[in-house]
């Protein structure tokens, strides 16, 4: 199979590619939001502690 | 010591006193029913007046609309006794707490659900549903409409303490209807084409039976975390 | 048996070892899911009827088991929190609710798009579309109910509620759906698992084995920054937040 047929899928590229393209997608999102709440909460934790040391 | 008043004393008191609650709203206690109707009614306005067409549609449409009915008069379940603190009262009586839980449903059933068999037939001669299936579409209430009823419970319960629980209400509990709703659409369908439809009601009946033991069990155990 | 309960309950030491477990999961994830699609996509031949799009069962059947799966992990990790009181059980059943209901709607699009070449329509009422759809909708409820409470403890005990009528109902709407489907024969979707030819079976069964780690990958991730959040005001978390700073790991 050449690259050319591989992206045509016969004429069903539109759905093969898109089913693909939306799962990624999605898994996708799932992956860089859990990524960002890690980083979210250690940025607080780091900031209170952060002010609390400047208070002290 | 005494062992205080029986379970089914309790249980019988809190219907009447529910019920004459109910009573004194009479107009409120109406508003399921009224609601039934128009409901029933806004389907041959929106799809037009062939009775072909509404003979077909008449189970699907004569079972959503009860669901629909059964579950705006859900929240008043409990309402009023979570307002004025009656309801924190009740959770403290010796008695074990899914007695209340089968009592207001029961009550729900009485003021919403019975109704709607008296209404039914009327509603089915409007659809031109055939009179085979209009025995069955009875049938298919009594023992739907208590299931409804019950598993509304878990829902109120749930959502008893929340401000505008309204609308998430209807969220958590329409899914949970949809088996009561294929059976008994399905039924009468069935009787309206002339076949057998022992096996739907059967599991219409094993519903009803799954539903009277859990579903109380279920609604206490939400009930005491939402009053927590 | 209860000592490993009550070890494992502790945050911190779930934080630890789940710590030393994420890179080696990830990495296993990575790998079957590259061979998953290169079988699928590549490997494995075209269907007879369907031609390339069947490629999508690849996807979609994995996504599907695994919306039932973790519905029943959520369940199941709700009711040990409801029982137990454990806190790390109440944090996994919370966290996994947006991942499976991400794994429903992957189902519901890709079996649309799969639908669309072969029955010629965007959307057909079939028993298992019609269940995915359902499920979406008690996935969405619990999701509403949780975030309605201000309270945490609240929101966990009464989702958790919740989370058990719906697993309950889940066999019985299933089953009520497949008979309804059967009365009004629509067409069903896709291949029976039973007659799958094994070049087929293998990228199937590849994908949804890597569908599953993915889940406990991504289920790590967030329950980590959860327990994260929720155990910050103590010591391990300040020091790992330091140390973490201290390293650069974080840009503050």
């Amino acid at each position: 199979m050449t690259i050319a047929e591989f992206l045509h899928m016969d004429g069903y590229a539109l759905y093969v590619w898109g089913a693909y393209g939306v799962t990624l997608a999605v898994l996708a999102l799932n992956v860089i939001l859990a990524r960002q709440q890690r980083r979210k909460a250690l940025r607080a934790i780091l900031r209170v502690a952060q002010r609390d040391r400047s208070r002290a | 010591m005494s062992e205080g008043p029986g379970i089914m004393t309790v249980l019988g008191a809190l219907i009447r006193r529910d019920l004459l609650l109910a009573l004194r709203r009479r107009a409120q206690a109406l508003n399921p029913l009224v609601f039934f109707v128009i409901v029933v009614t806004l389907f041959p306005l929106g799809l037009g007046p062939e009775p072909n067409l509404l003979q077909k549609l008449a189970p699907g449409v004569l079972w959503v609309a009860a669901l629909l009915s059964a579950m705006l008069s859900l929240e008043s379940m409990f309402h009023s006794d979570f307002e004025d603190g009656s309801l924190e009262q009740l959770l403290l009586v010796p008695q074990p707490v899914f007695i209340i839980v089968l009592a207001k449903a029961l009550t729900h059933w009485l003021l919403s659900g019975l109704p709607l068999l008296l209404l039914a037939p009327l509603l089915a001669l409007w659809l031109h549903l055939p009179n085979e299936a209009v025995r069955v579409l009875l049938i298919t209430l009594v023992l739907g409409t208590p299931v409804l009823s019950l598993i509304g419970a878990i829902g109120v319960a749930l959502t008893v303490g929340l401000r505008r629980g309204g609308v998430l209400l209807s969220l958590l509990v329409l899914p949970l209807y949809i088996p009561v709703l294929i059976m008994g659409a399905g039924a009468v369908d069935g009787a309206a084409a002339g076949l057998s439809v022992g096996a739907q009601l059967s599991i219409l009946g094993a519903l009803l039976a799954f539903a009277v033991t859990l579903a109380p069990w279920a609604a206490a155990a939400a009930l005491r975390i939402s009053m927590e | 048996m209860w000592l490993w309960i009550h070890k494992f309950g502790s945050p911190k030491y779930f934080y630890t070892v789940s710590g030393r477990m994420l890179p080696w999961l990830a990495g296993a994830t990575t790998l079957l899911i590259v061979l998953g699609l290169y079988l699928g996509l590549i490997a494995s031949p075209a269907d007879y009827q369907q031609s390339e799009a069947v490629r999508i069962m690849y996807i979609h059947v994995p996504s599907a088991w695994n919306s039932l799966f973790i519905y029943l992990l959520m369940a199941a990790a709700a009711a040990i929190g409801l029982i137990w009181n454990i806190k790390l059980a109440d944090i996994v059943a919370a966290v996994s609710a947006p991942i499976g209901a991400s794994f429903t709607f992957i189902t519901l699009v890709t079996g649309s798009l799969w639908g669309k070449p072969m029955w010629g329509t965007w959307w057909e009422w079939d028993a298992r579309l019609t269940s995915e759809l359902i499920l979406l909708f008690l996935y969405l409820g619990y999701i509403a109910l949780q975030s309605a409470f201000e309270d945490r403890r609240l929101a966990a005990r009464a989702s958790a509620v919740l989370a058990i009528v719906g697993a309950v109902n889940v066999p019985i709407i299933y089953y009520s759906v497949q008979w309804w489907n059967t009365l009004h024969q629509p067409q069903s979707l896709g291949i029976g698992v039973s007659a799958i030819h094994p070049s087929m079976l293998w990228p199937l069964l590849i994908m949804a084995i890597s569908f599953k780690l993915l889940y406990v990958v991504i289920l790590l991730m967030r329950t980590r920054a959860e327990v994260l959040e929720r155990e910050r005001n103590n010591a391990w978390v300040q020091e790992l937040a330091q140390a973490l700073a201290g390293k650069n790991l974080i840009r503050s």
